[in-house]
């Protein structure tokens, strides 16, 4: 990591051991935390289910499980729990509790002998993001169903879980979380941009300890369930901070840290196609979930909700060419001319397009963190109704639920993603030239390549400006 | 200079808005709303004109709400909903259904422009400095 500050003002290295509280190291290293979190997360999303099954084909925004699912956790989770605690949401997802407590045949305790299941490896060829960015396009292509239908969210979610347990009956550990998981494959790339990263504290303590029980398991605690090495990972991508290496080091040396965000995005380790593709089909749905949800335009409206078969079908032909073929296509235009401009020779272009695309994460969050503002502040008070009444059956538990639709702050929605847009512009463009020089090893050539990947960036801000506020 | 540059400041927001108030027009509306959407589902008008709009429900009943502004009406089949406001607010609002009409009544929206937009073209400004000053600074990065 080189030296230099961010902004020219915070240090890159900069990092702050939250675990060093005694309060918060004893609660990462309990065989309790998070299984605590996680049961109580399973009751609510027995209810999601519940209220998903009951509520039929209703109006979501007075359903549980549509409220709590597409605009509180969605909201939570890239407005707060993603850019601030990475994958703290994995930490607590109830999808591979089943599958987990099969493997293992113990819930709570530890089994340090043979997990049940067929324990298979995942096929080499798939350990990337393919499966999770196909499987995440695809999802929303029912997004006009799920996103507002209860019934259809009962079968997402329902599947998903049963997907999990399924995976997990064949292959070892979480593989369904590493490499199938919907959810996982966004919060992987934009956890790289999170402001908190688990690793180890003393370099010079993992080595000297031969039986990396981080990775193998002991008596404390289970072996990586994500198949990572704790003892020298470098990045969030892939840690679903299952804190089970808190349990098992013996020496006390893994660590939750404050970080600059972003950090991650200059670690030349692991970058892929896979990755990149994720970051261009994120802000393609990203477009358009704000065309269809937030635009005007009704005739986006009836496509998505497949009103005619045909609308359907060209949505659906639409939204995956512009996200899989249109987007990356404008961006290796962009990466060619990069090239072209720094006169380098020698550097591969697909290095130069994978490392530029990088870029595309903190713009990436921050449009869906304008989008989700879009979300909640209209439709936030639709969830003091459904907690006081989850089933529609007419009760009201905690005396809100006749509270009337009130949108909060929806006057200064456009200034409030304008400003987001701003903030996650700058820190893409402040770590876009470090990775252009990463990228041409002399600094004109750095410069001079910088240059289109530069105006790519303000092109693709302006586009979403112009979106939101135009 | 500073002084100078806030007398022009000044004066250029001064002329759009006076000159938008002088010349503040009324505009009526009549928008349909049918699930999920509004016809028109764009109303542009001036800083300063007076917007009177009527609702038609053209199926069930919708409401419609003005972000920034908070004015509200319900139109019910057969009975239609109105009022009027003096578009103050320079920029993009969106308008957005205020009754349960149907599973995608939360995303039921039109936008109200109240031109100049210049909120956008203020934040497009401040994008396009960020990129010539980081351009600027860089070209004056040494090894």
């Amino acid at each position: 990591m080189e030296k230099e500050k961010l902004f020219g003002l915070i240090d890159l290295n900069w990092r702050f051991e939250l675990t060093k509280f005694k309060l918060v190291r004893w609660i990462f290293k309990s065989r309790w935390f998070p299984l605590l979190a996680l049961i109580f997360n399973l009751s609510v999303f027995i209810i999601i289910l519940l209220a998903g099954f009951i509520g039929g084909y209703s109006a979501g925004n007075y359903n549980f499980g549509v409220m709590i699912v597409w605009i509180l956790w969605w909201v939570l989770l890239m407005l707060i729990l993603v850019p601030f605690f990475s994958r703290m949401w994995c930490m607590v997802c109830p999808f591979p509790l089943f599958s987990d407590w099969f493997q293992r045949g113990k819930l709570f305790e530890i089994n340090t002998g043979k997990h049940r299941g067929l324990n298979l490896k995942w096929p080499k060829h798939l350990k990337n993001m393919w499966v999770m960015n196909i499987g995440f396009l695809v999802t929303t292509f029912f997004s006009g169903f799920f996103t507002v239908r209860p019934y259809a969210t009962f079968v997402l979610l329902g599947s998903i879980i049963l997907l999990a347990f399924i995976i997990g009956l064949i292959f070892e550990k979480r593989t369904f979380c590493l490499y199938v998981c919907q959810v996982s494959g966004f919060q992987g790339l934009y956890s790289q941009f999170a402001a908190s990263e688990i690793r180890h504290k003393d370099e010079e303590i993992c080595k000297k300890h031969a039986l990396k029980t981080c990775f193998l398991g002991n008596e404390k605690g289970y072996g990586c369930p994500w198949l990572l090495t704790p003892f020298n990972f470098k990045k969030n991508t892939y840690c679903g901070m299952c804190l089970e290496c808190f349990k098992t080091c013996p020496h006390d040396n893994m660590g939750f840290f404050l970080r600059v965000p972003g950090k991650d995005l200059l670690i030349d380790e692991k970058r892929g196609m896979d990755e990149a593709w994720k970051a261009f089909i994120m802000l393609g749905i990203a477009m358009v979930f704000f065309l269809s949800m937030q635009g005007p335009w009704g005739i986006l409206k009836d496509m998505v909700r497949a009103t005619t078969l045909k609308g359907y079908l060209t949505f659906i032909a639409i939204h995956s060419a512009f996200s899989l073929l249109v987007m990356p296509g404008i961006f290796f235009v962009f990466s060619y001319l990069s090239k072209l401009a720094s006169a380098n020779k020698e550097v591969p272009l697909k290095k130069v397009f994978i490392n530029f695309a990088y870029t595309l994460i903190p713009i990436g969050l921050g449009v869906w963190i304008a989008f989700s503002l879009g979300i909640i502040l209209p439709n936030g008070s639709y969830i003091l109704h459904i907690i006081s009444d989850p089933f529609a059956w007419g009760w009201n538990l905690f005396g809100t639920a006749n509270f009337p639709w009130t949108p909060v702050f929806t006057g200064l929605l456009g200034y409030l993603q304008g400003a987001t847009l701003i903030i996650f512009y700058l820190f893409s463009i402040a770590y876009g030239f470090r990775l252009s020089k990463q990228t041409y090893p002399d600094l004109n050539q750095a410069k001079r390549g910088w240059i289109p990947m530069l105006c790519f960036l303000t092109l693709i801000t302006l586009t979403f400006l112009w979106l939101y506020l135009g | 200079m500073r002084i100078l540059l806030k007398i022009i400041l000044l004066v250029v927001t001064g002329i759009i808005f006076f000159t938008g108030l002088a010349f503040a027009e009324e505009h009526f509306f009549e928008i349909k709303a049918k699930k999920f959407s509004y016809t028109p589902n764009i109303i542009r008008v001036k800083i300063g004109d007076k917007v009177k709009i009527r609702l038609v429900s053209e199926d069930v009943t919708h409401g419609i709400f003005v972000d920034g502004y908070g004015v509200e009406t319900r139109a019910y089949p057969g009975q239609d909903g109105s009022f009027s406001f003096v578009a103050n607010q320079p920029g993009r609002f969106t308008f957005r259904c205020s009754v349960t009409c149907g599973e995608f009544h939360p995303y039921m929206v039109g936008y109200l422009v109240v031109l100049p937009n210049a909120r956008f073209y203020l934040y497009a400004l401040v994008v396009l400095f960020i990129g010539g000053a980081n351009l600027f600074f860089i070209s004056k990065k040494k090894a």
